[in-house]
This record gives structure tokens, C-alpha cells and sequence, in this order.
């Protein structure tokens, strides 16, 4: 079957949609995430559900795991290929296939880039509010299958909130869709949420329907600066506590700030200790009025300065330099690890205080930066993945830093998925029987475990 | 110059493979298949240097499908070197042959290694062709379908040959030119495609420096700075015109060597990086480096004057819509964006329009539009599309390639087209019109 796979891909899909030279398919061999790497039999690329049932029909009958991929910015080695398998990569499939006013709905295929989505919709006078940072190439397919969220995720939630319905391939061949545009649709369980955040391990996600919502009539972004990173927390926490829920609530560390900057010039303050980006958005009057609390509060905590940006323009600038942080964190030390621990909001300032104890004691660089407002960290290891030392080092900070979050009630992943990099930690947070379940799930609807194997648990 | 498995492995692991620099990339835009894109071409560089992908043709032809136009450094947070990887690649895709034909040697030979190392030839050359150009033999060898005996390529090249000048920059601009009151001594470099082809614009740059009190050193017999070279693999005569250009020009002996050419001034600025272990030349290499300057940022820089004429072209007096398309190398190899906007700014009457993709390869690179034609022609179409959405009378741009690129592509689509013009040549016309004195060049 091996022998005759490629030959039958091509015939179906045409050769040049069935890559399998060396230098073709090395680069699908890893994503976003360091150090994880692997080596596919070969990368095809269909056209339609139809061409993704034939190749999943292809793959079950010679036994070929298949590893769904969009862009492959993931940040967990969702994507990264299992040795030998077929990257089914959907990046050519990207049209955005309606845009419903009447109904606030877009369809679009799975390869759709998730900031054409947003333009799409802001063209009709419509927002799509998920905003992960790796938006202006990452594919509204891969945002699904990993449940992505953003830096708007305190106010509007992720993903998952936006999905009104899907078209899947299932691991038989056979081809579902989920939802509908209803806004109302309790017909059946909820089987879109199965597949979202799933990883590419139920199911092939090729076409999806989302949510909008009317774009916010004003917005306004404000940067403060903190002297001391507790200051920005309490800060955090008396902006929650007043009720006030702004669009956007980043924080970023030194470390981060002078990245960023160094990149972006941004106007970022680069002897701060930390900053909060904080945006409101809404009808004028309101977004007036909870700006101005927000800045009252951030000078009640001990902010050194508090500045409003000018206009849309230096607010889009701001957004921007903040969405490059994980990746101009790069600039420091070769290899670039990265968290995504989640903790209840209370325990931001403990946890916090918690990596840089972890940091100190590991004598590691670690940057953090995060929607503080959610309480999703992003604590950044800096390191070599050439020094063995240091990299043992940070397998240990790495786990303690897990046992932090879990201690604290938090989650081993606010936003990036389990994949392959947050596996070993799953079992301890859900509990044998929570874990199991997801078992039970897998084998229902792949029973040869043929897709995106070894991804979430083994 | 050190090979891919030679060189500090930092520049090749700057690359986190966050896939940033997909959507800035005309290529993987084109054909959204990794290998085409930066980080995928980095990853195949990376396996070079790893022992685990030899330098095949097929990652020799993956170099040369890349423009290196260089819009992926900008989009990079990381900060990747990609101009770095990009050059010692082609360096060893020449090394190891892989791509080597008698036809391809020996045009490499002609072009790299005779015409673009003597710049005397160049121009002599440069003469028989304005004269094929000027005396009809060409319009009439066309006519008579004479065209159709030469090769293919050469038969695609021969109307995308720029229009030679009557007068090349020597002609035009004396080796010591002086303002009334002196400040500052800068020189200028008259490039190749510019000196023969665009003459005009080392004039005008000549001019507004002058119009500054710059006292102005053009030698009038200058190498290729190289540019062509290092971009095309063969860094040994890179390296060698740069250390000519350094004994021509004393670095020590000017505030500035001026630049009017995007893709020369990108590799102007790298002779230190160039020469980095030569025990001689390496220091000079290093003053030279610091004091090169795009023309545009160089008056920026020094507070240039604000013209008080307007930019001629207009005629009525009315406004001129000018738009600007960015050089890669200017804007992405160099970083200078702002600063030619900031010079048409300041002519009166001038309106800048901003076009779509202001910062994306017209398909020049070089001598891309040579080498991989077809996507240089869509790049070329897609860039004429929003130019001419733009409604402006006039295209600016900073880049001798660029120029005729642009000029060809509206010359092929039939159409008359906008005036196309280095943004100094519109600010020397402003300066003229404020003395009265209305001299077209």
C-alpha cells in the first residue's frame, strides 16, 4: 500500500499537490514551537472536503497516520509530523466563502487566514473579535483545532465562542457538518464543541461558519507603567474589581518591553519594570468613561505614567508590538520556550513572583509577558537548546513552574493546546478518570488512532 | 567567505520558525508552499549546515526563486539576518555547481567577472548600445523581423534594455563640484545601471547636495560597488571591487559617501561585514560603513532646505499627485522609508498618494525580471495595479531597477504611464524653479 499511496494521491489530487522531495517537505517538518521536529512521508494539499475524505480513505487503508496543519504557527508541536506520516496541509484552501450581514455570520474554508477574516468582516461593518497572536498568518482551521484566544480574550472570550458551525472530515471518510446559523440550536449534543480545540485529533476540520458582531463604535488604548511588577497586578486586580471588563489587558516585563521595542518602536519605555496595555472599546460615551477610570485606578496603584494613544493608528501600533513579543523575545538567547500557564485571576501576582523564584533558583533568563486580564501567563524561557546543561535546567523549571499553576488551581494551557509539549502534564491536571474519558472519545472516532497521532496523550 | 556549516550557527538558530514573515514573502504569496517562503528556506539552510541536506540544484534553484527583496527581515521580530543567510547561499550554490551550464558560466563570466569589474567597458557598451537604440537600427531590425534570429532570451531581454543616456555621469558632473559657502564634503557614488541609464539622477543628487552646502566628490571612472555580485553568489569579486572602491574613496576624507541607488546602497553598508577578516582594508571598511547614507536620509539627516519652487512637472502650477513605491533594498535592506516621503513632502505642490504594497517587490531584484521572468511580470502587474489606482501623475522611487522595471511594465502594457522619477530629481526641480532657471536634464 505504501508503495502505491503516493502514486494514487497524485493521480487524484495532481502531482504537484503531492510533494515528497527532501527539500519540499523538510520545511513541514516542525511549527512555531522550539526544538520539536520531525520528518513526514510526504505533504499533499487538497482542494476540498472531498479531496480530504479520499486522502483519509487512502491514509486508513495503508495504515498512514495523517497530521492536519494550516500555517504552522502552533505553539504546542500540535502540527509537528509524527515520523513517516502525511501532512495534510490545508493552506490552499483559504477562500472566505460568504459574509452574512443579515445573519452576523462568515464562512470560510479552513485555510482561510485568520486576519482576512478580520478585514472581511470590518469591510462589512462587522468584527471578529479572536485576535491570537500569530493572526495575520495563522489559518482559521488551525485556530479552531487549538481553540486559539488573543489578546481580546477578557472581554469577548476565544475561539470557541465564535464558532456557529463546521464542516468536518471524519477519520472514516465520511464528511459531517456541525451547527448551523442559528443562534438557538440545541438539536443533538454539541458536536462542534468536541472538535474544537481538538487538535487535529478527531477530525478534519474543513470549513467553518463564525460568529461577528458589530464593530465597536470607539476604542481607545492606554499604556501604563509600573515601577514594580506587583504594582501592575494590584492594578489588574482593582480594574477587575471595580467592575470594569476593558477589551485587552496585556502585561509585559522588562525583559519583554526591551524586545519588543527593539523591534517594533513602539514607544515602549524601556527602563519600566513593567507595563500594561490596556484597551476599552464600545459605544464612545462608555469607553470615555471606563478609560478614565482605568487610568484613575493605574495611578492609585503606583503607575509612573499613564498615556492614552492618539489616535487609531499608534493603538494599532501598540496592539502590534505587543502580538510580535513572543517572537522578538528570539533576539535574546538562541532558543525560545514558552509557557502558557493559566491561573485563576487572584493568583496572578503569586504566580508571577512564583517563575521569578523558579527563574533564580534554576539560574535562568525568564521574560513573561500575558493577558493579565485573563490570567493566562506566557512566562519565556530564554536558553540554548545546544547546551545540554542549561536545557536540563530548564526541563526542571519547566515542571515546576506546572506544579505552581496546578497548586494554584490553574490550567497547563490557557490558550496553545496540549500537543506534544504540554503531554507529559495532562494526566496530573484532569485525573485519571477526566484523562480516560478523552480515551473513550478518540477511540469512538478514531479507532485506528491514524489521526495526529501521539498529540494530547499517547 | 565562510560556508552555511561554517558560519556563527546564532544566525541560522535566530530563526523560532514562527511563520511572522510568511504573509511580507512574494513568493510563498504566489505559491503558499513552505519552501518558498523564509522560514522554510532558512530550515533548508539549517539542514545544510546540520549535515543533513547537501547543497542540492533544487535548493541552488530555491535561492534563485528567492528575490531577496529582503521584506522578510522587516517583518521579522526576531531579528533574523536573512541578507546574511541569503548571500553566503548563493555563494554556495556557485561553490558546488550545482546549477551550472556552459551557457550559465559563461553569462556569469561576461556579466560578473568582465563587464560589471571594468567600468570603462561597461561604458562603451553602454555607448553601442544608445547608439543601436538612437540611430533607428533598432526600430528597423525589429521591423524587418530581424529580431527572430536571436536566441529567445536575448530576443525577451533586448526591448527591456533601459534607454541609454547621450551623456553618462562624468559627462555631466565634474570630479570636485563646490557650493558658494562649504559646510560639509560628502561624494557621491554614480552606480552602473544609473551612470549610463538614468545619468539624470546622480546630476540631480550632484545638485541638492550642492543646494545644501555639501561640496560634492564624484569620481568620474568608478567600479561596481559589488552589489550585483554578493547578491549573485560570487563574494571573491564582491569583495575585490569593494577594497577598489575603498582605495578611490578616502572614507576618512568625507562626512558621508552618498548613495542614490537602493540595491548598491543595501551592500555599500556591508563592506565592513564584506571585509571584516581582510587585515588591510577592514578598518577602512568599517569608517566606509558608517558613513554610507541613502541621498534621501542623508538631507533628511542634515535638515535639508525646504525648496520654495514647485516640482516643474506640473505645468499649470497645480498640483502634482506623486506616489512612492519603496525600493526593497532602500526601505527593507536599509531602512529608510520615511525620508524620501519626507523630500517630496517639501515640494510645494506636491500630493502624495500612498499606494497598496508600497513596500513589495516590483519584480526588478536585481536581475530577477532576467532570470525567473514570469514571476517577476506578475509582481510587475501587481504592482502597476496599484500604482495606477493611486491616479498619480507621477511614480517616485529610489532604485534604478526599480525605475525601469516600472517603466517597461508600462511600456509593455501600451500605456503612456505616469512620469517615473527618483524623488531627488523632482527636489532638484523644485530648487531650479526657485532661481527662475527651468532646465529639464
Amino acid at each position: 500500500m505504501h508503495d502505491t499511496l503516493i502514486p494514487l494521491l497524485g493521480e487524484r489530487l495532481g502531482a504537484h499537490r503531492v510533494l515528497t522531495a527532501r527539500e519540499d517537505i523538510l520545511p513541514y517538518g516542525f511549527d512555531g514551537t522550539a526544538t520539536l521536529r520531525g520528518r513526514p512521508r510526504a505533504v499533499v494539499f487538497p482542494r476540498d472536503a472531498a479531496d480530504v475524505s479520499f486522502v483519509l480513505g487512502l491514509a486508513r487503508a495503508g495504515g498512514v497516520p495523517v497530521v492536519t496543519r494550516g500555517s504552522g504557527t502552533g505553539l504546542s508541536g500540535g502540527s509537528v509530523p509524527h515520523e513517516g506520516a502525511l501532512v495534510l496541509c490545508l493552506a490552499k484552501m483559504d477562500r472566505i466563502l460568504e459574509v452574512d450581514t443579515a445573519n452576523l455570520a462568515l464562512r470560510a474554508e479552513a485555510g482561510a487566514i485568520t486576519q482576512k477574516i478580520h478585514e472581511a468582516a470590518d469591510a462589512a461593518g462587522l468584527f471578529y473579535p479572536p485576535d491570537p497572536g500569530s493572526m495575520k498568518i495563522s489559518t482559521i482551521g488551525g485556530n479552531v483545532a487549538e481553540n486559539s484566544g488573543g489578546l481580546r480574550g477578557l472581554k469577548y472570550g476565544v475561539t470557541r465562542d465564535y464558532v456557529m458551525g463546521m464542516e468536518v472530515v471524519l477519520a472514516d471518510g465520511s464528511i459531517c457538518w456541525l451547527g448551523s446559523k442559528c443562534v438557538k440550536d440545541v438539536a443533538g449534543y454539541n458536536l462542534r464543541d468536541l472538535f474544537i480545540g481538538s487538535e487535529g485529533t478527531l477530525g478534519v476540520v474543513t470549513q467553518v461558519l463564525l460568529k461577528l458582531l458589530p464593530k465597536p463604535a470607539a476604542r481607545r488604548t492606554i499604556l501604563a507603567t509600573f515601577g514594580a511588577m506587583d504594582e501592575a497586578a494590584g492594578a489588574v486586580s482593582a480594574i477587575i474589581a471595580a467592575k470594569i471588563i476593558p477589551c485587552t489587558l496585556e502585561f509585559l516585563d522588562r525583559t519583554t518591553i526591551r524586545c519588543v521595542e527593539d523591534f517594533a518602536r513602539a514607544g515602549l519605555p524601556r527602563e519600566a519594570a513593567a507595563v500594561l496595555l490596556i484597551e476599552a472599546d464600545g459605544h464612545p460615551a462608555a469607553v470615555a468613561d471606563e478609560a478614565a477610570q482605568i487610568e484613575a485606578l493605574c495611578r492609585a496603584q503606583g503607575a509612573t505614567s499613564v498615556k492614552c494613544a492618539a489616535d487609531a493608528a499608534e493603538s494599532a501600533q501598540l496592539a502590534s508590538a505587543r502580538r510580535s513579543a513572543f517572537s522578538a523575545l528570539a533576539r535574546v538567547r538562541p532558543t525560545t520556550i514558552l509557557e502558557d500557564v493559566t491561573v485563576p485571576r487572584s493568583e496572578l501576582a503569586g504566580m508571577v513572583r512564583a517563575v521569578e523564584a523558579v527563574a533564580r533558583k534554576h539560574g535562568l533568563t525568564i521574560a513573561t509577558f500575558g493577558h493579565f486580564g485573563d490570567g493566562n501567563l506566557h512566562p519565556t524561557i530564554l536558553t540554548d537548546e545546544r547546551d545540554a546543561a542549561e536545557m536540563h535546567r530548564v526541563e526542571l523549571a519547566l515542571a515546576e513552574i506546572v506544579e505552581e499553576t496546578l497548586r494554584r488551581g490553574g490550567t497547563i494551557t490557557g490558550e496553545h493546546g496540549v500537543g506534544l509539549a504540554k503531554k507529559p502534564f495532562l494526566r496530573r491536571q484532569l485525573g485519571d478518570a477526566s484523562f480516560e474519558l478523552l480515551r473513550v472519545v478518540k477511540r469512538a472516532l478514531d479507532p485506528d488512532g491514524l489521526l495526529n497521532p501521539g498529540k494530547i496523550f499517547d | 567567505m565562510k560556508s552555511l556549516r561554517e558560519m556563527d550557527y546564532s544566525v541560522l538558530q535566530q530563526c523560532m520558525h514562527c511563520g511572522m514573515c510568511l504573509p511580507s514573502c512574494p513568493t510563498y504569496e504566489e505559491t503558499k508552499l513552505e519552501r518558498h517562503g523564509p522560514r522554510g528556506r532558512i530550515a533548508l539552510l539549517r539542514a545544510v549546515a546540520d549535515g543533513e541536506l547537501e547543497v542540492t540544484k533544487a535548493l541552488g534553484e530555491e535561492m534563485y526563486y528567492c528575490l531577496g527583496c529582503l521584506a522578510c527581515t522587516t517583518a521579522c521580530p526576531a531579528g533574523v539576518d536573512y541578507a546574511a543567510l541569503f548571500e553566503t547561499a548563493r555563494a554556495e550554490v556557485e561553490d558546488a555547481r550545482v546549477l551550472a551550464t556552459p551557457t550559465r558560466s559563461a553569462v556569469r563570466w561576461f556579466a560578473l567577472r568582465l563587464v560589471f569589474t571594468r567600468p570603462r567597458l561597461l561604458r562603451a557598451l553602454g555607448r553601442g548600445l544608445r547608439w543601436w537604440q538612437a540611430s533607428g537600427w533598432a526600430e528597423r531590425a525589429r521591423r524587418a523581423g530581424l529580431m527572430n534570429l536571436l536566441p529567445e532570451n536575448l530576443r525577451r531581454l533586448e526591448p527591456q534594455a533601459p534607454v541609454m543616456r547621450a551623456r553618462f555621469s562624468h559627462e555631466l558632473i565634474a570630479p570636485v563640484e563646490r557650493p558658494e559657502r562649504v559646510q560639509r564634503r560628502v561624494a557621491v557614488l554614480t552606480g552602473c545601471v544609473q551612470d549610463l541609464a538614468y545619468s539624470e539622477v546622480n546630476r540631480a543628487t550632484v545638485d541638492v547636495l550642492k543646494a545644501n552646502g555639501c561640496e560634492v566628490l564624484t569620481p568620474p571612472v568608478q567600479p561596481c560597488c559589488g552589489s550585483l555580485h554578493a547578491h549573485n553568489g560570487d563574494v571573491r569579486t564582491a569583495r575585490e571591487l569593494a577594497r577598489r572602491q575603498l582605495d578611490l574613496i578616502d572614507p576618512g576624507a568625507v562626512d558621508a559617501i552618498i548613495s542614490n541607488a537602493g540595491g548598491c546602497g543595501s551592500h555599500l553598508r556591508h563592506y565592513d561585514r564584506l571585509l571584516a577578516d581582510d587585515p588591510v582594508y577592514a578598518a577602512r571598511a568599517a569608517e566606509w560603513s558608517r558613513k554610507v547614507r541613502d541621498v534621501a536620509e542623508y538631507l533628511v539627516e542634515i535638515g535639508f532646505r525646504l525648496p520654495r519652487g514647485g516640482a516643474g512637472a506640473s505645468g499649470e502650477g497645480g498640483n502634482l499627485a506623486v506616489t512612492y513605491h519603496e525600493s526593497c533594498h532602500l526601505c527593507h535592506g536599509q531602512g529608510v522609508s520615511r525620508q524620501p516621503r519626507e523630500l517630496l513632502r517639501a515640494i510645494p505642490g506636491v500630493e502624495l498618494r500612498e499606494c497598496a504594497e508600497a513596500t513589495t517587490c516590483c519584480g526588478s531584484a536585481g536581475i530577477y525580471s532576467l532570470t525567473q521572468p514570469e514571476t517577476a511580470d506578475r509582481l510587475r502587474e501587481r504592482k502597476l495595479w496599484h500604482l495606477r489606482a493611486t491616479g498619480a501623475a507621477v511614480v517616485a522611487t529610489g532604485n534604478p531597477g526599480c525605475q525601469l522595471q516600472i517603466e517597461n511594465g508600462y511600456r509593455a502594457a501600451g500605456e503612456q504611464g505616469p512620469e517615473v522619477v527618483h524623488p531627488v530629481v523632482l527636489l532638484a526641480r523644485a530648487y531650479r524653479e526657485e532661481s527662475g532657471e527651468v532646465r529639464s536634464v
